[in-house]
């Protein structure tokens, strides 16, 4: 009888267990919610944007490499014309471009920060970093609309709007995310790579360049990528300063679009099922394609430091 | 006949803030020889250490006062070149710590700071150096893979060859056997022995059985002071000080 007591408690599973085991399937739950979330955007994203190539019959190649955009109209062909060309070029470019201009800034914003004068960026310029993070992208497309268009203007002539206009309203909004990635990849260099250098008779100026830069390379990178990921899936900002028109951009102050911009104007006044319609989304799943790859760029260059 | 003293060092403080770490200490370090500081933990040794090539410097609220001086010159005197003096004196840390770059790139180092970029002079200065510190074999066909992949004493080895690449005077060690295994800390006494001709030696260490091994010279620190110094057999064999017999015979520290 006692026996078979003591057998039974041994075999029931104790109230920690059965806690744990709960707390296991809620978690369980909660990313398994989060994965068909990403699956089903996925999958809804696709299904729309491969329409095109499916049930229009519109050629990928073309898609790709067509200059002319205008899915509502019949073009000579007797087919309407999709050529994805000038916003993939528009926007690869704004991209490339803030990055180009934004990285210097950030490291020499960063290397002030970290290794000049400490008490001050701690301080100061950190909260003001995170307060440029956290400015709506409207505040930032409406101050380029009304400063830089009419600057670009007054300058270069033309309109103003185009990708020149773009790039400066970017690096200013991908700045602050490039810059704080700058600076926690500077400050994870261990002291003792500073000490060493030091310690073999490099002035400041050769510690920082040679080790703690170089060092730092990895997190640099990946701040530098985040703030690409950023600038390519801009939407309002660059909208309201590039120009919105569908062309091959011949310079860079003519106007000019991206696939954000033409996503954002075009897909209210389009029906769904429709070829504009479907057009919209392939642009869209370039978009989402181009995110994942910038993600898989950040885990590789993760990877690589880590490794090293 | 013993051999002129390089460095020399008379009534030294150290204050870090309003603390005093080192107390009035003076003792002097004669060429090509081993000298071992010893003393128990917080006894000031490696804060003194620290002060002889002005590693001190990049603490903040450190202040030294007294006279340090390297071939005669006053190496706090304020027209003392700080790199200069770190290119002669040169110190190897507790903890090794490569660079995250290549064995080459870390060895050669020192030599580009000072604007060398002749490709034969570096990669000989490199052979030299790394076989010194006795290395040369284990690293010689992975030269260009990173010194992070090294086990603990191949990377303090290396950092030895880096140190000796720039051709120093005078070597300070702290306590570079730590953080090692006991054979790799033969591996570095043993080069040490071999490196006493031409550089001169100056090692902090907890290992009491390791000043009495390698060294020539010994002094021994207590609460910011030094309350012996002398040839090492005496310290150990026949201390004039009972606070020395007590550390050195394990009753305190």
């Amino acid at each position: 009888m006692e026996e078979d007591k003591i057998r039974a408690a041994m075999l029931r599973k104790s109230r920690a267990a059965r806690i744990e085991q709960r707390g296991r399937a809620i978690s369980f739950a909660c990313i398994a919610l989060i994965v068909l979330v990403v699956v089903a955007i996925f999958y809804f994203v696709a299904s729309k944007g491969l329409a095109t190539f499916y049930q229009n019959k519109v050629n990928l190649w073309d898609f790709l490499s067509k200059t002319s955009w205008s899915p509502s109209t019949t073009g000579p062909h007797g087919k309407p014309e999709v050529g994805a060309l000038p916003m993939i070029i528009g926007s690869f470019g704004v991209t490339f471009l803030a990055a180009i201009v934004a990285t210097p800034f950030a490291i020499g914003a960063a290397l002030f920060m970290t290794e000049i004068a400490t008490k001050w960026g701690a301080k100061i310029l950190q909260p003001v970093i995170d307060l440029l993070v956290g400015i709506p992208s409207v505040v930032y497309g409406f101050i380029g609309l009304s400063v830089v268009v009419p600057a670009i203007r007054n300058v270069f002539g033309g309109t103003g709007f185009g990708i020149l206009a773009g790039t400066f309203v970017l690096f200013i909004m991908i700045l602050p995310t490039v810059t704080s990635m700058t600076v926690d990849a500077i400050h994870a260099v261990p002291s003792y790579y500073r000490s060493a250098s030091a310690a073999l008779g490099a002035t400041r100026w050769q510690t920082t360049s040679r080790v703690v830069l170089r060092a730092a390379v990895p997190g640099i990178l990946t701040g530098i990528v985040f703030g690409m990921a950023r600038a390519f899936g801009e939407a309002l900002a660059v909208q309201m300063v590039i120009g919105n028109a569908a062309m091959l951009p011949k310079d860079l102050i003519s106007p000019a679009s991206t696939l954000t911009s033409v996503l954002t104007s075009g897909i209210g006044n389009t029906v769904m099922g429709s070829l504009e319609n479907n057009a919209l989304w392939s642009l869209a799943l370039i978009l989402l394609l181009m995110s994942l790859a910038f993600n898989l760029v950040i885990r590789w260059i993760g990877k690589r430091g880590a490794l090293k | 006949m013993a051999n002129k003293n390089i460095i020399t060092s008379k009534d030294v403080h150290i204050y870090y803030g309003d603390f005093e770490a080192i107390k009035g200490v003076s003792i002097d370090f004669p060429e090509h020889e081993i000298t071992a500081l010893i003393g128990p933990s917080g006894c000031g040794k490696s804060t003194y250490l620290r002060t002889l090539d002005r590693m001190n410097d990049l603490v903040p609220g450190a202040r030294t006062t007294g006279a340090i001086k390297l071939d005669g010159e006053d190496i706090y005197a304020p027209t003392t070149d700080v790199v200069q003096l770190r290119k002669r004196v040169g110190m190897v840390f507790q903890q090794p710590n490569p660079f995250p770059f290549s064995i080459y790139d870390n060895v050669v180092y020192g030599l580009r700071l000072a604007g060398v970029r002749d490709r034969a002079t570096l990669d000989a200065a490199c052979e030299r150096s790394l076989q010194q510190a006795a290395i040369w074999d284990e690293v010689k066909d992975k030269l260009h893979d990173s010194a992070l992949g090294l086990s603990g004493g191949q990377q303090q080895r290396v950092v030895m060859a880096r140190v000796l690449a720039v051709q120093p005077e005078v070597i300070l060690l702290d306590e570079p056997t730590s953080a090692l295994d006991p054979i790799s800390s033969t591996q570095i006494e043993n080069t040490l022995l071999e490196l006493r001709d031409q550089y001169t030696i100056i090692i902090v260490t907890h290992n009491m059985h390791q000043a009495s091994r390698i060294s020539d010279r010994t002094a021994f620190f207590l609460q910011g002071d030094i309350v012996e110094v002398g040839p090492t057999k005496q310290i150990f064999m026949n201390p004039q000080h009972k606070e020395t017999e007590d550390y050195i015979s394990g009753r305190f520290g």
